[in-house]
């Protein structure tokens, strides 16, 4: 079932300029979600964990991404009204922030900064970040939205192997499967269609090709200079990979952007003009000041060539032997979100095993934390990961601010400490130097 | 020698007596009670106790630091806007006082619960920690065979740590044992609903987190003993009205806040340490243990805001609890930065609007120590309830 693509000429791929295709694609997205009530198609709300989106493309679902919602609030600048608004209403200011602005946003009656919001008719929560959970629950009180909580268990302790095919991996995707048949059922229930398993099969092939030319995008980060910014860039071609993952043009997306990237190998072009330090950044974005983050550590020299957000943000899907067998689409999918959910997790629960290994990857000089003060997900072990890796004398960071709440940037604050610490990398000198 | 004569005040107090010696410290006490060969604390909620008595380790339910603890290590290890509970219980692995627990487990209750057992593996290598993941969906067919093969994974785990094999002889036992105690703490509950002003909140509260520090044998003796001294006990009812407490389901509020509240108020139920008593009613004690337990965390286990079950909604359960003991109002509590708990005291409160349930929001942390003014806010809460019911 697998098609190969056929590679474009030249000056296609020079003209190919991924931010402005990847807004293009957004764009277009919301534009199609803003009609959907409207034309009856079937709405779902979904993360970007755990989401069996092959499932609900199987059945035309359009697809809402709350998190995104938010933090294109963020994004947009307007972030503030929404969370104030959620405030007002009496929610804690010790919540996540990104809830905050989605319940900013039922308060405003679906209004978002880019259009209308389509009302959903089924909403999946998987508890890959509990607050998932707790978030659906909310629509579930307020709007009624029907909602399916996939649980997807994860890496269970330290040291934890599990390798496609053995027992724990065989019991722990029977159980992804028959929570995929009870889900499959409502669909069927919701749409009034059966499922298609041949339509099945397609989206998996398409995500098959999106996740082997996003895992050759990550690895090229590998060489120096770096061609793009994990945490500018890579913000951009992991928002395509979630919503446009399975279609047409989030493989289109990917494979351009991977050739994209390859001429810039190829021409010697890292992203930063002179770089002189590789990092790793941990945790999430702040999308109220991303740029301005960046900016900071680029002024220095500075790169990230990786972010763990690129692994678990995308549930996980970016280890290179986690293909769907399209031949058995059902049993597949079950077995591959299983060991994906568990790579998705691992990365924050036991994030010091990945960590060690990714900074090797990556060739990184130091390790940047950040905190978010309302993402207990991210944030909660992440001081005394930080402790850990020390350990293994690599210089990091930590700074601290907030997803969307632009309350909480500290700019001279977090100014000083990135100063300090590449003065302190430049005493050390980067590894490439050494 | 004359037959002592049973007075059942002095009975209560040593009783009482034994249970706060039992849970002062809120480390691991010296010494281990015969019939065990280690120790296992579980982090709330949901731990299958009977699994670890069985294994001949003492479950010790890992409850918080309390209110007197120095923290000095945690502080650099977790950020501020981490609940009390998993900062303490951090505090507490750093600074030696769990140093001697045989393994340590936790839950997928919530994102900072489960980043404990990274934590534990970095800083506590020699222990065993792990993740039980019990699952947030129970509705679909095969929850509980899933929950069987999680808990016969610890059963694997624990085994070998101690190099014994649990038989199911001895998991049958460690039901009968923990049924026992489910009995006598639905008793306890019973006489708060029936007859408050017999037994207070603190009181009731004390005698069931004595089990976090003591096999249950030693515990349903000590209820056994409390139970018949507080059907003797003489103590006139007041005027005071009944109110349901929530959100003690994980982190633990102060004795002194509980204090202050039954000064004020009958609390006539209750979620606190429903760690400790999640399982509404008795395992079957034929057939296989391990499916017996699970099968009873689908069809037989407390809700709370850190369970996802459709057939239990949050208000559903509450109004269920409001009714269940007769009580004419809500104390509604979170602890400070816990995002379950402070998402659910929110859509409580809306509830309560929408159908007219007098309500107190209080928010608590373990480590707090003032009360004055809480318990003026609580005894002003009383005094309209009291007014608004005359
Ligand atoms: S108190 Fe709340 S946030 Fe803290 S561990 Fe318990 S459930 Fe999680």
């Amino acid at each position: 079932m697998t098609t190969a693509t056929a590679s474009r000429p030249e000056t296609e791929k020079s003209a190919f300029d991924p931010r402005v295709e990847g807004q293009r694609l957004i764009k277009e997205w919301y534009a199609e979600l803003e009609q959907a009530n409207e034309l009856g198609q079937p709405v779902a709300n979904v993360f970007v964990m755990g989401n069996a989106v092959e499932i609900l493309r199987a059945f035309d679902f359009k697809l809402v991404f709350p998190e995104i919602n938010s933090l294109q609030t963020g994004v947009r600048k307007s972030s503030e009204e929404y969370i104030r608004l959620s405030e007002d209403y009496g929610m804690s200011p010790d919540v996540c922030s990104y809830v905050k602005a989605d319940v900013g946003l039922i308060l405003k009656e679906n209004r978002h900064p880019v259009g209308r919001i389509p009302k959903a008719s089924l909403a999946i929560a998987s508890n890959m970040c509990s607050t998932f959970i707790k978030w659906a629950e909310i629509w579930e009180r307020w709007l009624k939205t029907p909602t399916f909580v996939l649980d997807l268990p994860g890496q269970r302790a330290a040291g934890w192997q599990v390798r496609p095919g053995d027992a724990q991996h065989s019991a722990d995707s029977r159980w992804v499967e028959a929570q995929f048949a009870e889900l499959i059922a409502r669909c069927e229930k919701i749409t009034g269609k059966k499922l298609d398993l041949d339509k099945l099969a397609e989206i998996e092939d398409r995500v098959n090709r999106m996740v082997g030319h996003w895992n050759n995008v990550m690895m090229l980060n590998r060489r120096t200079p770096a061609p793009y910014n994990a945490m500018l860039d890579g913000l951009t071609y992991i928002g395509i990979m979630n919503v446009h993952r399975g279609t047409q043009e989030g493989v289109d997306f990917m494979r351009r952007l991977e050739q994209h990237l390859e001429a810039k190998v190829a021409r010697g072009e890292g992203r930063v003009k002179d770089e002189r330090f590789r990092l790793l950044f941990s945790g999430t974005p702040c999308y109220v000041s991303m740029r301005r983050l960046v900016e900071l550590f680029e002024n220095w020299g500075g790169v990230f060539a990786y972010s763990d957000y690129l692994t678990f943000a995308a549930g996980g899907m970016d280890a290179a032997e986690l293909r769907y067998d399209t031949s058995r689409p059902l049993e597949s999918l079950a077995e591959v979100t299983a060991i994906a959910a568990q790579r998705g997790l691992s990365n924050q629960f036991f994030a010091h095993e990945r960590l060690a290994q990714q900074i090797r990857d990556y060739g990184t000089d130091g390790v940047v934390f950040h905190g978010i003060k309302s993402c207990r997900f991210v944030s909660s072990g992440m001081a005394d990961t930080r402790e850990f890796i020390s350990r293994l004398d690599v210089p990091t960071l930590y700074i601290e601010s907030d997803l969307i709440d632009p309350r909480y940037w500290a700019d001279a604050q977090i100014k000083n400490r990135v100063d300090a610490f590449f003065e302190a990398l430049g005493q050390r000198g980067s590894r490439r130097a050494s | 020698m004359p037959e002592a004569v049973y007075d059942s005040q002095k009975e209560l107090e040593l009783v009482l007596e034994r249970c706060n010696e039992a849970v002062r410290e809120p480390g691991i006490p010296p010494g281990l009670p015969e019939g065990f060969s280690g120790t296992l604390g579980h982090f709330p909620v949901y731990f299958p106790e009977e699994i670890a008595h069985a294994a001949g380790l003492l479950p010790m339910a890992l409850l918080g630091g309390g209110n007197r603890m120095e923290m000095k290590h945690a502080d650099a290890r977790m950020g501020s806007f981490v609940c009390s509970i998993c900062r303490s219980t951090t505090e507490m692995g750093l600074n030696g006082s769990l140093k001697d627990l045989s393994g340590f487990v936790t839950h997928p209750i919530c994102d900072a619960a489960k980043h404990l057992a990274g934590i534990w593996a970095r800083n506590l290598p020699d222990q065993v920690s792990q993740i039980l993941y019990l699952p947030q969906n129970v509705n679909t067919p095969g929850a509980v065979r899933y929950i069987a093969a999680e808990y016969q994974r610890l059963r694997g785990v624990l085994e070998a740590k101690t190099g014994r094999k649990v038989s199911d002889e001895a998991l049958r036992a460690s039901l009968r044992t923990y049924n026992r105690n489910r009995a006598l703490l639905r008793e306890v509950y019973a006489l708060r609903r029936d007859a408050p002003w017999k037994l207070s909140c603190t009181e009731s509260y004390l005698l069931t987190r004595a089990r976090s520090r003591m096999p249950c044998e030693e515990h349903n003796a000590l209820l056994e003993r409390a139970l018949a001294a507080l059907a003797h006990r003489k103590a006139p009812a007041q005027d005071k009205p009944r109110v349901v407490f929530v959100g003690g389901f994980c982190e633990q509020p102060p004795l002194e806040m509980l204090e202050a509240i039954d000064e004020s108020c009958y609390v006539v139920d209750d979620d606190l340490l429903i760690g400790m008593r999640w399982l509404t009613a008795d395992v079957p004690e034929g057939g296989d243990p391990v499916w017996a337990l699970a099968e009873s965390y689908v069809e037989r286990s407390a809700a709370s805001p850190v369970q996802h079950d459709a057939r239990k909604s949050k208000e559903g359960y509450l109004m269920e609890m409001l009714r269940g003991a007769n009580a004419d109002a809500a104390i509604l509590t979170a602890a400070k930065f816990c995002e379950p708990g402070l998402d659910d005291q929110l859509a409580w409160s809306k509830h309560f609007d929408e159908v007219g349930v007098p309500y107190l929001v209080l928010e608590f942390e373990e480590k707090m120590t003032s009360f004055e003014q809480m318990a003026m806010q609580v005894e002003t809460f009383a005094e309209s309830l009291l007014f608004a019911l005359a």
